[in-house]
């Protein structure tokens, strides 16, 4: 019996430690995933993706400046960057219009951060990659395809 | 528990750079798992907020800049997964 409890304690002192350290409760994990725009991600096409994001249309801007590469060989691992030059650009965000859901990765800008984001993405094949920019509550687009020799969507 | 990111920040004239280096599988697919926020704060202001979707690549890299910080503060970086999983790491502006 007291063998028992003893286990009982550790299992709960273990359980503890986790939730303590690398998982979050119940609650807060909930807000996290409220707070994640669920419907902007499942949607599969740009046109979509803006109206997901609260807008009605996006207009073609010459002041948004794509970097990636012209050919990727591994789709896994694509580097994007994305500068913009519109003033009071609120959000960032990359799509790329050929891959299951549009929608890759959003970044907020709170006043004092540059227009200016990189980061990596998947591309199942070659595609025209979007860069959608939020600005005084507009949307702004601006296109670079990326000819993909191996797709990135098995991983 | 997730291994630590690697975060590099570094502070240029009025702005700082900073680059992360998270680790996470980022799988999509029939059973995803993958960051779905990340929030950089610095002084206790948040200075960026991404939401990403499984499209971002495994071991996922970010960088940008942001003005209001300079060497010797402290940058705070966390992320969320999907499945409620998170990290949280802290670097000092050099």
């Amino acid at each position: 019996m007291s063998e028992t409890r003893r286990d009982f304690m550790k299992l709960t002192g273990v359980f503890g430690v986790l939730a303590a350290t690398g998982l979050l409760s119940t609650q807060e994990a909930l807000a996290q995933q409220a707070a994640w725009n669920k419907a902007a991600f499942d949607t599969k096409s740009v046109p979509d993706t803006v109206k997901a994001l609260g807008g009605a249309a996006a207009s073609e801007s010459t002041d948004i400046a794509i970097t990636a590469p012209d050919i990727a060989e591994n789709g896994a691992v694509v580097p994007v960057g994305v500068v913009s030059k519109i003033p009071n650009t609120q959000a960032v965000y990359i799509l790329v219009d050929k891959n299951p859901n549009a929608l890759a990765a959003g970044f907020t800008l709170p006043a004092g951060t540059e227009a200016n984001v990189s980061t990596r993405i998947k591309m199942g094949q070659t595609s025209n990659v979007t860069a959608l920019v939020k600005a005084d509550n507009k949307f702004f687009f601006a296109n670079k395809e990326v000819k993909v020799t191996l797709g990135g969507c098995g991983g | 528990m997730p291994d630590p990111m690697r975060i590099r920040a570094t502070a240029q004239g009025e702005s700082v750079d900073v680059r992360v280096l998270m680790a996470h599988e980022m799988a999509g697919g029939t059973t995803p798992h993958y960051i779905q926020t990340v929030t950089v704060t610095c002084n206790g202001k948040v200075v960026l907020s991404a939401e990403w979707g499984p499209a971002v690549s495994k071991n996922p890299y970010l960088q940008f800049k942001f003005a209001g910080g300079k060497k010797g503060d402290e940058l705070e970086v966390k992320w969320v997964d999907n499945k409620g999983e998170t990290r949280t790491d802290k670097a000092t502006i050099g």
